[in-house]
């Protein structure tokens, strides 16, 4: 037996691997760059808005409502105040990564929301079609057409512009597009014959309509509720800005552009800082949201 | 009725007599979806009834006037705010059936019809003027991007697309105003929408608000157009075309676009949608005085009249809106059935 | 003998991806003569499809004809610029495929697309164009001609839908058309009815077809000559009854046993060709097929065998051939799905020739 090249003799060609669809999902989402840089960026944001609190326990940040008003309107890099400070002396830098706080957390938790009526609601009409599918679908399509921010407006102003009024309202207005999804989901694996050879076999079809919706759905979802995150950042974002949503004192992104708005002829880096950080934000969770529609595509498999 | 897509008409030796046929169910199918109109705008009514009277507040305790509790008893009486709250609904319905809205809180004395009728125009013209843009440079952008994959066009095209697509727009409203404020003073004549009269000022001070507004539909659009380009680009009548021996402008126009557009079109339904959400922002960023800032305004005065009126005018709007594009779509698409 | 219509030559046709370089056609050659039907036979990704579609010069992104010749009545379609090919391409030779609900337009009028098969060209005007649709409809067979011109489509039955196909591809008169997989997308007596229907025109028009499947049966039905292919290369070619009564090839010889015939006695389980399609981007050593087969030498691992003629009219690529196993070798190989080194058994046959 003459030797053959080395690699050739290691590579068992009679069975070779194959790679799980995580896996390659994984090495697929790795190489998106753009995705990869947006995702440290986001846990960045999310560490500073974790940790704020300590941050200003040891001086690295300022209280964001402690006022000064003696130095006001001092511009980004002065001293003490890397961003400046605002019309009545905050720290414009602390308001902003408070600010985050708010943002984030509005962003990601409407998602469960979203995710529990959405769902629920795209199961429902799925799986039990007839009238019940028909109502449910109708009732979304009221709500798919009708303006959410409006929707979102009259809600909040009957509830009363806090948080967690916020939270629900928005959260009401934006499960339709995953409702959607899953009962699309639902309905072609119901379609699928080995439901009706299960049926026929005597099990309960939600069984098996579980076991297999989950991993071929997964992956929408996930990209359906990442792209909801910069929507709802934005949605409160404008809500604090028409001036229904959060009021100051309280230091979120809306809020700054809100209170330094009067004043942008002369000082516009009141506005244009908090803009910029809300462009970022959901500029990153665009770009991961991107990375994961491309990573999870399974026409795109090797 | 929905409209439903694909399932091929089996049975081909049935010929359809597709004029008089189809003619004729396009007509129910309208009929019966402006019927279905009048539900739906009553729910909507009964919602935003509701939710506007739970509000905490009153309209009288808004101008930071001191009002006797005379007054306020008064005013209630006046305007019925006293009655029981169905009373209140009942007679609203009653009163919307006669068109009458009633007459806003805000400003005493003009009707709710006058007021929309008077913001109206603005914000038309602002909408109107957005669409066009929108239309004309989405689609443009993303075929032009989808022909041309990978060259400069489509990334500078795309990179245009993502950011328009995640930059809120006010914060593009709130750049161009910094922007063109410090150097330009030519579009910022004070109140920037006003007509002053003379057609070129006009259309200047309409620049920034329309610009605003569609930044990010024609993000949206130029995405779903290219998407849907390169999706038609890959498809098997493709390659049959080129397998013809056509001419590429063939190809490109008769088969690539003729498909990739109709998909399209179903964006036209929240198109729409965004026009009028991002108006209310717009509007308010550029003090334009349209149905969006009132609409604003009227919400955080109570005004329920004006709150109603304008809820109603929206979701009418939308509703038939969104009729049109679907009748619109069962004539671009042949393979749509009316079910 | 007459000259052939289509001579490739050595044809590679590579896809240059992420991954590494896609091998998809890897020195191919083969003719076809004038009224004459091939057979280009394989499993998926084989390479047949690109090979066809490098014939036509339509071979997707990112792939290119990477060197070799084709010629058409001795013509180098590979040198071709643009218009050159545009005018080939459906007048000369014509290609139909596999789904015909996805290969025709879906907005368009079928009669207008017949239409502009022939307008493309400048052989018929738009008037002459038009009044040759519903001629061509009805010698593909398809009921009803004058109204289903005006049909989107949806509205044709899967088989009527190739017909259109076929009568599209025939409507300039070429000399060669190219059908890949033209009835794995159909029912199964559709498809009878459409290789009955190909094999007429072909009588009929003369033109030669170039039938590429996976099927073997349709391959006895309609053609006169098979080629068969793997892993880019063509492993096989010859006859269609010599190859079917013999093949030399342990690929060809597995694809012919995969099928199940009625006329055998129901024994055992059925037969497939154990492991998976080669990668593309990292072929193995040797010879290409050697992970799969079930009987080899140790330079079946080391080299990779050329084509040979075995027989008059028939080449095949490999260093064993099917007629030096012995039966009892081929039964114990097919019940046991292990490979068996058939050294011995060579050995022995080239004692034999020696002696002859």
């Amino acid at each position: 037996m003459a030797a053959t090249a080395l690699l050739a003799q290691d590579i068992d060609w009679e069975n070779p691997q194959q790679i799980g669809l995580w896996t390659d999902a994984w090495m697929r989402f790795r190489r998106n760059r753009l995705a990869v840089g947006s995702l440290a960026f986001v846990v960045l944001l999310i560490t500073l808005a974790l940790i704020a609190p300590l941050l200003e326990r040891f001086g690295l940040l300022q209280d964001p409502t402690a006022q000064d008003v003696v130095s006001n309107y001092l511009g980004p890099g002065a001293a003490h105040h890397i961003l400046g400070t605002d019309d009545l002396g905050r720290d414009v830098l602390s308001k902003v990564i408070f600010g985050s706080q708010v943002s984030l957390s509005i962003g990601i938790l409407v998602q469960a929301i979203v995710l529990v009526i959405g769902g629920s609601i795209g199961l429902a009409a799925g799986y039990f079609g007839g009238w019940i599918d028909n109502l449910l679908m109708r009732f979304t399509d009221i709500m798919y057409a009708f303006p959410d921010l409006l929707f979102v407006l009259i809600i909040v102003a009957a509830l009363g512009p806090t948080l967690l009024n916020i939270f629900v309202a928005i959260g009401l207005v934006s499960w339709v597009g995953l409702a959607r999804l899953v009962r699309g989901q639902v309905l072609s694996i119901k379609e699928k014959e080995f439901v009706e050879a299960a049926r026929a076999a005597g099990s309960s079809p939600i069984k098996i309509i579980l076991k297999h919706l989950l991993p071929n759905s997964l992956g929408p979802v996930i990209v359906t509720l990442t792209f909801g995150i910069p929507a709802a950042i934005f949605t409160e974002a404008v809500l604090d800005f028409l001036g229904v949503g959060l009021r100051p004192p309280q230091p979120t992104w809306g809020v700054m552009v809100f209170e330094g708005y009067a004043a942008v002829d002369a000082y516009p880096y009141l506005v244009i800082i908090p803009c910029v950080a809300l462009s970022m934000t959901m500029l990153a969770f665009n770009f991961i949201g991107d990375g994961l529609r491309d990573a999870l595509d399974p026409r795109m498999r090797r | 009725m929905a409209l439903v897509r694909g399932a091929p008409l089996r049975g081909a030796l049935i010929p359809l007599r597709k004029r008089s046929g189809r003619g004729w169910t396009l007509g129910i199918y309208v009929a019966r979806r402006l019927l279905w109109m009048i539900p739906v705008l009553l729910f909507v009514i009964l919602i935003t009834f509701f939710l506007a009277h739970i509000a905490p507040g009153s309209p009288w305790d808004r101008e930071g006037r001191q009002l006797s509790d005379a007054t306020i008893r008064n005013l209630n009486s006046k305007y019925g705010l006293d009655q029981p709250i169905w009373t209140q609904f009942g007679l609203y319905l009653w009163n919307v059936l006669h068109f009458d809205f009633g007459t806003s809180y805000q400003h005493p004395g003009q009707s709710v019809n006058q007021l929309i009728l008077e913001s109206w125009p603005y914000t038309v013209k602002l909408g109107a003027a957005s669409f066009l843009v929108i239309i004309t440079v989405g689609i443009s952008l993303g075929v032009v991007a989808a022909l041309r994959q990978n060259s400069f066009v489509d990334y500078a095209a795309v990179a245009l697309a993502t950011v328009g697509a995640s930059v809120p727009n006010f914060v593009v409203g709130i750049v161009l105003i910094v922007l063109l404020s410090n150097f330009l003073y030519k579009f910022t004549a004070g109140n920037f929408f006003l007509p002053t009269g003379g057609y070129p000022q006009d259309l200047l001070h309409m620049i920034m608000p329309v610009a605003t507004l569609s930044f990010l539909p024609i993000a949206f659009l130029a995405r779903l157009t290219r998407s849907a380009t390169l999706d038609s680009l890959r498809q098997d009548y493709v390659r049959t075309a080129w397998a013809k021996g056509l001419r590429e402008r063939l190809v490109v126009t008769r088969h690539v676009l003729k498909n990739s557009l109709i998909p399209v079109v179903t964006i036209a339904g929240p198109l729409f949608a965004a026009l009028i959400t991002g108006s209310v922002i717009v509007e308010t960023v550029f003090q334009v005085p349209g149905i969006g800032r009132s609409y604003v305004q009227s919400i955080e005065a109570r005004d329920y009249p004006m709150i109603l009126g304008t809820t109603v005018l929206y979701a009418g709007l939308v509703a038939l809106l969104n009729l049109v594009v679907d009748v619109a779509y069962v004539f671009i698409d042949p393979r749509v059935r009316l079910e | 003998m007459t000259e052939p219509i289509l001579r490739v030559q050595d044809l590679r046709t590579q896809f240059f991806t992420s991954r590494g370089v896609v091998h998809a056609v890897d020195g191919v050659s083969f003719h076809v003569d004038p009224g004459e039907t091939v057979a280009v036979v394989g499993e998926s990704g084989c390479g047949k499809t690109i090979t066809a579609l490098s014939i036509l010069r339509l071979v997707p992104e990112p792939g290119r004809i990477v060197s070799g010749k084709i010629l058409f009545k001795n013509r180098d379609i590979v040198e071709m610029d643009g218009d050159e090919v545009r005018n080939y391409r459906g007048n000369d030779v014509a290609m139909i495929f596999q789904d015909p609900m996805t290969s025709l337009n879906p907005v368009t009028k079928v009669g207008a697309q017949i239409k502009e098969a022939m307008t493309a060209h400048d052989r018929f005007t738009p008037v002459e164009a038009a009044q040759r649709v519903v001629p061509l409809l009805k010698r593909v067979r398809v009921p009803a001609a004058e109204r289903r011109i005006s049909d989107y489509p949806h509205q044709f039955s899967g088989g009527m839908r190739q017909r259109a196909m076929i009568a599209m591809g025939l409507a300039n008169e070429p000399s060669l058309l190219i059908a890949d997989e033209p009835t794995t997308a159909l029912d199964v007596t559709v498809q009878a009815q459409v290789i009955q229907l190909l094999k007429q025109l072909n009588r009929e028009l003369g033109t030669a077809i170039i039938l590429i499947t996976h099927n073997t049966a349709l391959v006895a039905s309609m053609c006169e000559r098979v080629i068969v292919m793997y892993a880019g290369r063509v492993v096989e070619e010859g006859p269609v009854e010599r190859i079917f009564a013999r093949p030399e090839h342990p690929y060809t010889w597995s694809l012919l046993r995969s099928v199940p015939r009625v006329d055998e006695a129901r024994k055992g389980r059925l037969v497939s060709i154990r492991g998976l399609p080669p990668d593309l981007v990292r072929l193995p050593p040797g010879c290409k097929f050697h992970p799969r087969c079930l009987f080899k030498v140790d330079r079946c691992l080391k080299e990779e065998p050329e084509l040979e003629e075995v027989a008059p009219d028939q080449q095949a690529r490999c260093w064993v051939k099917m007629s030096t196993v012995s039966e009892e070798t081929r039964t114990a190989a097919q019940a046991s799905e292990v490979a068996f080194d058939v050294a011995a058994e060579i050995k022995k046959r080239m004692r034999s020739d020696a002696k002859i």
